[in-house]
């Protein structure tokens, strides 16, 4: 059954006795009182597979600490099991908070894949990976792909399948930064955007709902075949040029979640992966030259 | 008193039992191992006994998860044994690496998954100070830097303040006895030091004979006051003790009288108690006349609860109340009260203040 069969109260009241909900290869069983969350939920995940299973991958709650701080300025604890990994947040920060929980969960335990920090989206059967630089207009790009027909497959984290080298879909919302949001608003009427959480370590953070035939096709793995180092700068022309892909391994190995624990097994995939991606720099200032560049790639 | 948490110590005694597990039991199971540090020990056992296509898909992606991180901290393990025995050579002395990373070294059956955190080793007490030199020479630094702290470690303790690799990170415990030297009981490193083994390739690095590991690892545990790590420790010993018994048959009466030598008859008393209650290991009677001790029953009780609580699911009552007093006991085991109070109203008065300051 999909999320947006349950009303908002009767989500609400499911997530109080916890919710199993599926993204890509794992099934998260999430528990809350927060209305944020359920309205962050209803907004974002709507088009998600929820349901009751026997075996969950991660139990996850998000709860108030116990005595006054429930009442004076409320905080809000992230739990994996009977563990909280990080320092509460204020309250209304939740809906963020379960964001980056479950990219823990998923980057701090999943090594059954490889894991790393990059967006990837998929068109013609062939997945496009963005490595994250920081500002460099990584989740905006993602975002405006997305929004633009493209299939989403990870915004934060790039599964690697250990036994083919495919990419393994996640398809959980894209996570936005500052201007970045209203630029994203502002490009299509389609864009779904949730409440902003405002003043976190990232500044103002809002999600961007992932397109539902992304969600739909979640199961459904894609080839690596290009990796694209993207580089917004204000009135810049279009250019592209080639990336060594000895740079684009030591990227992708140094910015990846679990290379390194992966061992030998990390280095194989990854040298396969670039095997099958051809590597470039893409830098542009126009949302438009960006799309048609990208169109190209896939052509 | 029966152990919550039975299917967990069932994959831990009879493995090939995983492959009859429910994907619910497993939803209990997994939560619970990951809590103790047991995942990786459970997907070595899943791997040793073929059983990877036998389990659901999810549940044998979390345990070789947990196993790929045991094999990655493995491999680092035998990295830094390299090092530091290339660092301590000149000393001319033995080193012995103990718990986890004597496990990893000399491939023991506890080796199997193990997780760790940080390497112990023991060394002569009069090489303490040459010891620490050499480490600092090759990059370890010493992490408490509290006037008070080294004078706890270092007039009281069996070890130097732990030391921390500034490359790598690695925590070292550089241990001259296997207990305080403030404990209520005293034992004989240097009976373990002259019955250490050396290890292959190795200048100056040696693990504890069989029995002495079994016998270190168990006083360890029993004067803990910390149980995160309680029943991969046990089960650290339950797999020692059911290899070497099933090796050799002197094995049980040897291990008595080396307890009953170095001193250490009561830990194994205690551990060979909770591991007949929580794994259900069946050891003979044992010839330990000293290990017997007012209010044993109690301490039992105690420690069975404090062993089983690692996961909110398999907390028996009283279970908080169990870890209390044994930490209480734990400290009371390291010190005479007229150092033991001092202490603690230090340790009392100055959280206060660096809580007061950080708030």
């Amino acid at each position: 059954m999909r999320l947006a069969e349950l009303s908002l109260p009767e989500l609400e009241s499911r997530l109080t006795q916890g919710l199993g909900l599926v993204t890509g290869p794992f099934r998260f069983h999430l528990t809350s009182r927060q209305k944020r969350v359920a309205q962050g939920l209803h907004a974002l995940y709507a088009d998600f597979e929820i349901g009751t299973f026997d075996y969950y991958d991660y139990h996850v709650r998000l709860a108030h600490p116990a005595g006054i701080r429930r009442w004076l300025r409320p905080q809000i604890f992230f739990w994996l099991d009977d563990f909280s990994p990080f320092k509460p947040l204020p309250a209304d920060h939740d809906f963020a908070q379960l964001e980056w929980g479950m990219n823990w969960c998923i980057a701090g335990h999943a090594h059954h894949y490889l894991m790393l920090h990059a967006a990837v989206l998929e068109k013609n059967g062939q997945a496009v990976i963005l490595p994250g630089d920081p500002g460099a207009g990584k989740s905006t790009l993602t975002a405006l792909l997305a929004l633009s027909g493209w299939r989403l497959l990870s915004d934060e984290i790039t599964l690697i399948d250990r036994d083919d080298g495919m990419v393994v879909p996640l398809a959980r919302p894209v996570s936005l930064k500052n201007a970045s949001i209203d630029v994203v608003r502002n490009f299509s009427p389609a864009a779904v955007i949730g409440e902003a959480a405002r003043d976190t370590h990232k500044g103002t953070v809002a999600h961007l709902k992932p397109p539902a035939e992304s969600v739909a096709r979640m199961a459904e793995k894609a080839m690596p075949r290009h990796i694209v180092f993207p580089r917004w700068r204000d009135g810049a022309a279009a250019r592209s040029s080639p990336h060594s892909k000895a740079d684009a391994f030591i990227h992708a190995a140094s910015h990846a979640f679990n290379y390194s624990l992966l061992g030998e097994l990390g280095f194989t995939l990854t040298a396969q992966m670039l095997d099958c991606c051809d590597c470039r720099n893409f830098e542009y200032s126009r949302l438009s030259d960006a799309l048609e560049f990208f169109e190209g790639l896939v052509a | 008193m029966k152990p919550a948490c039975s299917d967990l110590i069932l994959a831990l005694t009879s493995p090939p039992a995983m492959a009859g597990f429910t994907p619910a039991q497993w939803d209990r199971i997994v939560p619970q191992a990951r809590a103790a540090g047991l995942l990786g020990r459970l997907g070595a056992l899943a791997a040793q006994h073929n059983l990877a296509a036998a389990l659901p898909k999810p549940v044998w992606h979390a345990l070789e998860a947990g196993l790929v991180f045991a094999e990655r901290q493995a491999l680092a393990v035998h990295y830094e044994l390299a090092k530091l025995d290339a660092a301590l050579a000149g000393l001319g002395i033995p080193v012995l690496v103990l718990k986890g990373a004597a496990y990893v070294a000399a491939g023991s059956p506890a080796a199997a998954g193990r997780m760790m955190t940080d390497i112990d080793i023991l060394v002569p007490k009069q090489a303490i100070h040459d010891t620490e030199a050499a480490l600092m020479l090759t990059g370890w630094v010493s992490s408490h830097h509290d006037a008070y702290d080294q004078r706890y470690y270092r007039q009281w303790m069996h070890e130097i303040p732990p030391m921390q690799h500034i490359r790598s990170g690695t925590i070292l415990d550089v241990h001259h006895n296997l207990l305080p030297e403030t404990a209520r009981i005293r034992t004989r490193p240097d009976l373990i030091i002259a019955a250490a083994c050396p290890l292959p390739d190795r200048v100056c690095l040696h693990v504890p004979s069989e029995p002495d590991l079994i016998l270190h690892s168990a006083t360890h545990l029993m004067h803990e006051g910390e149980w995160k790590h309680g029943l991969r420790d046990l089960s650290d010993l339950y797999a020692l003790i059911v290899a070497a018994s099933d090796r050799h048959d002197e094995f049980w009466p040897q291990l008595a009288e080396r307890a009953r030598e170095l001193n250490l008859e009561r830990p194994l008393a205690l551990v060979l108690v909770q591991l007949q209650r929580i794994f259900g290991l069946q050891a003979p009677a044992l010839d330990l006349p000293r290990a017997r001790r007012f209010g044993d029953r109690i301490i039992r009780d105690l420690l069975t609860r404090a062993l089983s609580g690692y996961h909110a699911s398999c907390r028996l009552p009283l279970t908080g109340f169990a870890e209390f007093i044994l930490f209480v006991r734990s400290h009371w085991l390291r010190m005479p009260a007229h150092l033991l109070i001092p202490h603690l109203l230090y340790k009392a008065v100055k959280r206060e203040k660096v809580t007061a300051e950080e708030g």
